[in-house]
């Protein structure tokens, strides 16, 4: 009956001096209080949980250090801060929108990694050769053309100006070093594909 | 109807709750553990088990 009356700011003292069943009493006198507040804010009862948590190791560590003055009241400081860490949780949420799998949607299905693995990386840069062994084998005036427009990214009117012959010159030569390049590949079954 | 109102309302459910035992009880045995030790006006932090 005596502790009931006890008041927080005796029992706050108390506890900085070690006396370890005063911390008890606070949590037990404040708990429905604290808990339901930060329910109320995130309304999961294991976030709630958590939080809770979070807020009383504060506490605790604050009293410990003795970095703890009783200006204010002890209720509304530890209100403080869990309020704060309600908002530490939604500000962290929002940075990093948590997706749950379900039966009828899974995050993975619309989110890929799009970068190659090792695997395609080396069937990439085995496709990437074969072309050039098949372009290689092209007539020499067709195989400029290609190397010019695919490789150095060159306009038809630069290379036209570069090798001396007309835009629709270069073109045709673009155009019959493709349709030999297909015939190559059709003939010897070649797979280009990753 | 009678169940209707005689239902408590969520405001009142939400202001009755209390967090696990299990929770006050990792904080009693966080703050027996923890240990803040005074080193040349540095605290230092630790936990004994």
């Amino acid at each position: 009956m005596k502790q009931s009356t006890t008041t927080d700011a005796f029992l706050v003292s108390a506890y900085m001096n070690g006396n370890e069943s005063a911390l008890s009493e606070l949590i037990t006198r404040h708990k429905q209080r604290i808990y339901s507040f930060i329910y109320s804010k995130v309304f999961n009862r294991d976030i709630a949980e958590d939080i809770f948590q979070d807020t009383f190791i504060k506490v605790i560590k604050t009293l410990k250090k003795g970095a703890y003055n009783e200006e204010g009241k002890f209720l509304p400081w530890v209100m403080r801060i869990a309020h704060n860490l309600v908002i530490d949780h939604f500000r962290k949420n929002n940075r990093m929108p948590k997706f749950e799998n379900k039966d009828d949607f899974n995050i993975f299905s619309v989110l890929s990694d799009n970068s190659l693995n090792i695997e395609k990386r080396m069937i990439k840069g085995q496709v990437e050769n074969d072309v050039k062994r098949l372009i290689e084998e092209l007539p020499e005036d067709q195989k400029q053309v290609l190397i010019m427009r695919m490789y150095k990214d060159m306009s038809f009117k630069e290379i036209s100006e570069q090798t001396g012959v007309s835009i629709n010159t270069a073109l045709g030569r673009m155009r019959y070093a493709l349709i030999n390049l297909r015939k190559v590949i059709e003939k010897h079954n070649i797979v280009l594909t990753n | 109807m009678q169940k209707m109102y005689s239902e408590t309302s969520r405001a009142e459910r939400v202001n009755n709750m209390v967090p696990k035992e299990e929770t006050i009880r990792f904080l009693l045995d966080y703050s027996k553990a923890l240990s803040v030790i005074d080193y040349h006006k540095l605290k230092f932090e630790a936990l004994l088990n």
